[in-house]
């Protein structure tokens, strides 16, 4: 496990929003081919600091993000990266379902249409299944990929979003609390989806549910109040917490 | 046991309250004021339609007969003698006879169409002049023009529909009675008789007013021959303009203003600015576009172009601040969702938040448009209520011949003294409120038809 590749290697991350001092030093190695989980109590910027890793938060005129990110060895928040360019390398799914107003097809199409990555009308139906089939919902949506994507249930509309973020061929697959709105049965059907991604991807997931990044995650690091409090293989932080915080997290007496 | 007692104070006795069948004095308060403020309620909604009725049905019953015109059906001969004296069929020759070499002719063919039909004129104590009285001032100008137009038409008879006098068409639309044709030096109560007379034989007729909405406005003693042809054309160039200046400026503005312009005191100011404006009274846009566009640009008085331009910066802040509504109800998860998926800034705005805003600019727009189509202040400030009887030619050149528009053609008639004017006028009435309606239905559709559930 330990011989893995590292694919993000963040060191001495600091992220403010105005004066808020949101995350404070955080450094954390993120393996490739691995689900990394980040936990903690609401607010502790375990969010902020996954939108830091596809620069989301250049959309917040507020925020001010320090420190290094480095992506493969090269810094993404360095002046010759484009925004742009990174997302479609590191893919992301929001804590709400939102697919685009648009068909099943028209959604998990646009992706690859705006990167150019198919040649052809042939191409690009071949890569919408497979990403739909990747997003384990092509059998569900096969005959209707000309109606809304609105119109899925909650579940499926979210696995549409993974389908819809994998089409543009990501390296690093971010997901935000991707099964907070989900009842159980749906978020099974996640969770073993992201368990399949792991093979191609590196998976980051936030997640407020401890059973959650215990099924799911090979590493898991707790966040707590803006710091890095713990982070390690997902057996031993919640086996054999070092800090007596994130034993009182995990044991629910903080939250 | 004492802790307990200690902490926490002692709670009252909990006293029996009443059966829910009676009502309690406040309970019964709370009923009835929300029984007073709902019957507030239907009283304000009963005086807003009882008002809107009253209006609706005042101008129709004023505008309506304005659709309605009596016409004069006459076999006229074209007599070569007097129209064409040198005999070349010559246009410039055929032209240089004016409306009064016209009058004769009419007048022989009342005389003609009376004898034809058994009316005898001296009957009723009319000279020859009185019986022709009936028929327009405008009819002699209306036969110069067809004979200019169709000049092989002369030495033959041709069958042609005068417009009757004002007073006759108003005789058959209730305006004018007996009574109030003693008081009246334009028309005799034995005009009226005549009139019956000639309605009985079938030579005078009641029928649609086509000449209304064709017709450029027409002089002061001839209202029977106004229309609001040049206003409708008019106010077609400047609707034209606003739409082609203040839809892609006040989109692309409120674009920048809310997807990419930063949030700082610059920005601020300038959405105060456009609030403000928003709230500018109209004629201000009018001394701003009478000393702008006319007197620094040199654009030409009473054009479309400088109305067009004036009602442009005018409907910008409503377009802007409709746009801009619009732009802000588009869910941020959907943006989120693009850039999450490498579309750039653009990419997202364009391809997403835009289409879901439509409907909300399109409807900003029209009621821009609407609002502009009624305005009649700033138009008067730039020259829009001269008295133009010239059409104006087709766009691009049409955008800067004089014209006129449909609210101040209504404004210029109500300032006219003939009765018949103030008919006239609430007929434009209804014809700009069907624009206006037409309007907001195409609102209407086109909301329904780009609206799109998220």
């Amino acid at each position: 496990m330990d011989t893995k590749e590292i694919k993000f290697e963040c060191r001495d991350c600091q992220v403010y929003y105005g004066d808020k001092h949101a995350i404070k030093d955080v450094s954390v190695d993120i393996e490739d081919k691995t689900v990394t989980a980040f936990i903690g109590p609401s607010g502790c910027g375990k969010s902020t600091f996954l939108r830091c890793l596809n620069r989301m938060n250049d959309t917040i005129d507020a925020a001010r993000v320090m420190g290094g990110f480095l992506l493969d060895g090269e810094d993404i928040y360095d002046r010759r990266v484009d925004p742009v360019q990174l997302r479609a390398k590191v893919g992301m799914v929001f804590q709400r379902p939102n697919p685009f107003p648009k068909s099943i097809y028209d959604n998990v199409a646009y992706g690859p249409k705006i990167h150019g990555l198919a040649k052809n009308k042939a191409e690009l139906d071949e890569i919408v299944e497979r990403s739909l089939r990747r997003g384990a919902i092509w059998d569900e949506v096969k005959d209707r990929l000309d109606s809304p994507g609105t119109g899925l249930s909650g579940g499926q509309q979210q696995r549409l979003c993974i389908a819809r973020a994998v089409a543009t061929e990501p390296e690093v697959l971010l997901m935000d609390e991707p099964c907070s709105a989900l009842d159980p049965i749906a978020t099974a059907q996640v969770e073993e989806l992201i368990d399949e991604l792991r093979a191609n991807y590196s998976v980051v997931i936030v997640t407020h549910s401890m059973q959650q990044a215990a099924r799911v995650s090979q590493k898991t690091a707790f966040f707590h109040l803006g710091n890095l409090v713990e982070f390690g293989e997902t057996g031993e932080i919640f086996t054999n917490p070092k800090d007596p915080r994130t034993e009182s997290y995990i044991t629910g007496r903080i939250g | 046991m004492t802790d307990a007692t200690a902490n926490s104070p002692a709670l009252p006795d909990r006293k029996h309250s009443g059966s829910l069948m009676e009502h309690t004095a406040r309970t019964r308060r709370r009923n009835n004021a929300e029984k007073r403020f709902r019957a507030y309620g239907l009283a304000a909604i009963g005086i807003g339609l009882a008002a809107l009725i009253v209006l609706l049905v005042s101008i129709l019953s004023q505008g309506l007969p304005a659709f309605s015109q009596t016409f004069v059906t006459m076999k006229v001969y074209l007599d070569p003698a007097k129209l064409d004296k040198s005999g070349t069929r010559d246009i410039e020759q055929i032209k240089k006879v004016s409306t009064f070499g016209y009058a004769p002719l009419i007048r022989a063919a009342m005389q003609e169409t009376m004898t034809a039909n058994g009316i005898d004129p001296e009957k009723f104590g009319l000279s020859e002049k009185a019986a022709e009285e009936m028929i327009s001032k405008e009819g002699a100008a209306q036969l110069r023009n067809f004979v200019i137009a169709h000049p092989d038409q002369i030495g033959q008879t041709v069958e042609f529909k005068f417009l009757a006098d004002s007073r006759i068409d108003g005789y058959f639309k209730g305006r004018v009675s007996m009574a109030s044709a003693k008081l009246d030096s334009n028309v005799s109560p034995a005009q009226l008789q005549l009139a019956d007379a000639l309605k009985k034989a079938g030579v005078l007729k009641v029928g649609f007013n086509w000449g209304f909405i064709t017709n450029p406005d027409a002089s002061e003693n001839r209202p029977e021959a106004a229309g609001i042809g040049v206003a409708i054309i008019g106010s077609l160039y400047m609707m034209i303009i606003v739409l082609c200046l203040a839809l892609p400026i006040g989109v692309a503005a409120s674009i920048y203003l809310e997807e990419f312009a930063p949030q700082n005191w610059f920005t601020d100011l300038i959405e105060v600015n456009i609030s403000n404006l928003a709230a500018v009274p109209s004629i201000v846009f009018g001394i701003l576009g009478l000393a702008i566009f006319i007197n620094w640009a040199g654009l030409p008085q009473s054009a479309p172009i400088v109305g067009g331009l004036v009602l442009t910066l005018m409907t910008l802040p409503t377009i802007i601040i409709s746009t801009r509504a619009s732009l802000k109800s588009v869910p941020p998860s959907i943006r989120d969702a693009a850039l999450g998926v490498g579309a750039s800034k653009m990419q997202s705005v364009f391809h997403h938040v835009l289409p879901l805003a439509m409907p909300g600019i399109l409807t900003g727009t029209i009621i821009g448009l609407a609002q502009a189509l009624g305005e009649t202040a700033p138009l008067m400030l730039i020259g829009m209520v001269a008295f133009v009887r010239e059409f104006p030619a087709a766009p691009p050149e049409g955008f800067f011949d004089p014209a006129s528009a449909l609210p101040v053609q209504v404004y210029n008639w109500t300032q006219r003294a003939d009765p018949a004017f103030t008919e006239r006028a609430s007929g434009a009435i209804i014809v700009l409120l069907i624009f206006l309606l037409s309007m907001n239905f195409l609102a209407i559709i086109l909301r329904r038809r780009f609206e799109r559930r998220w």
